[in-house]
């Protein structure tokens, strides 16, 4: 797929998003549509794991850290036939699945996550069963910067620095929001290239709405041998619909019926701009 | 007409609201109250509470295992502190510190765990407390109250303020109806609902209204005399109460939030072993198994705990 292919699509799985939150009346809007490039990116383009391979142990893997943002990762996931989207007509219902939060009883998805700060040390382990078992496999995790207070990660942090684990990509959501407010307003966290430098970490950053250069930066990974690899990929929370943008009601709003529609029409607007 | 027209049971506010409340009236004139959150201050209700207290809000970020160990280093000092997190992070994130720094050490902190049990519904079991009282009740020297209404809330924060040892809090977000007139609330005492005779029911927290519910509908049934009483509080049991309760009725059921293993039932049930009390026992609560998914209500009505669920049991343990 081209860029511009893979950019139109993203908009559509963005429309998606939204179609299921709705539906649901619930959903953490915000975090997914800012990480949805990123998931997008990391399956059609990334990950060598899709439904044929999933139970294959050498399989990559993708734990999403920051599991509220689990509709931005439903939909990728159907987008590539783990499942078909008529089955996110469920969610949050009685008895589904599709609940709020990833677990293992949807197809594609490998850990059950929501709590925070548990992504990175379940990823440390899974690299270094790899390491040891000598596997090709990589690999991924998600983690939110507001998720970055758990100290569990600085632990993980360690930990995969000493073992050298350079089959680990760690992708920062880089919104610079959680719930109460601006990430450095509610705890000063940085400077966190410097920070995860400082803890053996190879850095890069990118802007995690560029599907080209999202393309080239997981590409190249690890950065550097015998070293994990992270990567700041700046985002936007509420990416793509302007009203939702970087505004704190957003982390976990469903839009009402008016602002569904406005939403809509936003990303069929960029839809065309993007054919012409 | 419904049961709670008939009754005037009064509507109330979220047992959540009331928390925020009342806590917001005791900080008016004690300084000393310090709230400590994890980026829960929306979902505690605190925000007006930051606004008009900046200097007795500390906000440490998403960190539940630190929160708890900066308000018992805060408690240490005097402060009253309320370390208030969803009750599924607050007792399983930060469960040594807890244990160690708050318990153990005698740091006298308010633990608040907010949306406790099913509350937060869909959003699944990581974000689900079904293991706080049976982990918590293992640990010396804390106190633990699953408050029933509004009133039941608000005395028992005022008088977990009062205490000079740590106390362990927990309630949803659902609004409860007033389930009695009578201001008879202390920590550590059951609360009489309902009379009877024929059966009784021991439940806690959001449990009660359903059960008070189902009482009344058997009477209506069966002319049954059911009685309800609020345990509000798990840890310490109230063994007068459930002394006169184990020699006075023939069966004993019990409703709770949490797993059935490890929590009020299974305390009581101990309790009447121990004393050689022998009536008609059940336990209900959520099974140890995935739990059903859904919202709150689907979960408690999957498991029973609702008006028919629980009259059901009923008519089971009797027959
Ligand atoms: C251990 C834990 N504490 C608290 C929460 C509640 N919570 C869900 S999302 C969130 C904010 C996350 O912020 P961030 O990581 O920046 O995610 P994003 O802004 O990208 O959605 C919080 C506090 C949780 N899920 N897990």
């Amino acid at each position: 797929m081209t860029d511009k292919q893979l950019q139109l699509k993203s908009l559509e799985l963005r429309k998606k998003t939204l179609q299921y939150i709705k539906q649901a009346g619930a959903g953490h809007t915000g975090g997914s549509l800012s990480c949805l490039d990123i998931l997008h990116v990391l399956y059609r383009d990334v990950l060598r794991v899709g439904p044929e391979n999933f139970h294959d142990p050498d399989r990559d893997r993708y734990i999403q850290s920051k599991g509220h943002s689990v509709e931005a990762l439903y939909v990728v996931l159907a987008d590539n036939g783990f499942f078909p989207f008529s089955e996110l007509d469920t969610l949050c219902r009685y008895q589904s699945h599709f609940i709020g939060h990833p677990t293992r009883k949807v197809p594609g998805i490998e850990q059950n996550t929501g709590a925070l700060g548990h992504g990175l040390p379940l990823s440390v382990g899974t690299a270094l069963a790899g390491k040891m078992d000598q596997k090709p496999y990589r690999v991924f995790t998600l983690l939110g910067d507001g998720e970055l207070l758990e100290g569990s990660n600085w632990e993980a942090a360690m930990a995969a620095a000493h073992y050298q684990l350079d089959n680990l990509t760690a992708i920062l959501d880089y919104n610079k929001l959680q719930i109460t407010g601006p990430v450095e307003e509610v705890l000063h966290s940085g400077p966190l290239p410097e920070k995860w430098k400082a803890f053996g970490w190879e850095v890069r950053e990118v802007d995690g709405h560029d599907i080209g250069a999202l393309r080239k930066a997981l590409h190249s990974v690890p950065f550097v041998k015998g070293k994990p690899s992270f990567l700041i990929a700046h985002t936007l929370k509420g990416k793509g619909v302007s009203f939702m943008e970087n505004t704190l009601k957003w982390h976990h709003g469903v839009p009402s019926d008016e602002e569904y529609l406005l939403a809509i029409k936003e990303l069929e607007d960029q839809q065309k701009a993007l054919l012409v | 007409m419904k049961t709670t027209e008939r009754l005037h049971i009064r509507p109330g506010a979220a047992n959540l609201e009331k928390f925020s409340a009342t806590l917001q009236e005791l900080a008016s004139h004690d300084r000393q109250v310090v709230v400590v959150c994890s980026d829960s201050r929306g979902s505690g209700k605190l925000v007006p509470f930051g606004k008009q207290f900046p200097e007795q809000l500390v906000e440490v970020g998403i960190a539940e295992q630190n929160l708890v160990g900066i308000a018992a280093g805060l408690a240490s000092c005097g402060k009253n502190v309320f370390a208030v997190s969803p009750a599924c992070f607050l007792t399983a994130r930060s469960f040594e510190q807890i244990k160690n720094d708050v318990a153990y050490s005698d740091n006298p902190v308010n633990l608040i765990g907010i949306s406790a049990g099913v509350s937060y519904g869909a959003l699944g079991s990581t974000h689900h407390s079904l293991h706080d009282f049976a982990a918590l009740r293992a640990v010396n020297n804390l106190t633990i109250v699953a408050p029933a209404d509004n009133y039941e809330t608000e005395m028992a924060i005022r008088q977990a303020a009062d205490l000079a040892s740590p106390v362990y809090l927990r309630f949803g977000k659902k609004a409860m109806p007033f389930l009695s007139d009578t201001p008879d609330f202390r920590l550590g005492k059951g609360r009489t609902i309902r009379a009877g005779t024929d059966a009784v029911i021991l439940a806690t927290g959001e449990t009660v209204y359903p059960s008070l519910l189902a009482a009344i509908r058997l009477e209506q049934q069966y002319q049954w005399q059911v009685g309800v009483i609020s345990m509000h509080t798990i840890k310490p049991l109230d063994e007068d109460l459930l002394e006169e309760v184990g020699k006075k009725y023939p069966a004993v059921l019990t409703v709770e939030e949490h797993s059935i293993y490890g929590g009020l039932g299974e305390a009581c049930a101990a309790f009447f072993m121990q004393r050689g009390h022998t009536p008609r026992f059940k336990i209900m609560g959520i099974p140890d198994e995935y739990t059903v998914t859904g919202s709150q209500k689907e979960i408690f009505e999957h498991y029973g705990i609702s008006e028919s669920g629980i009259a059901g049991a009923l008519v089971h343990l009797l027959h």
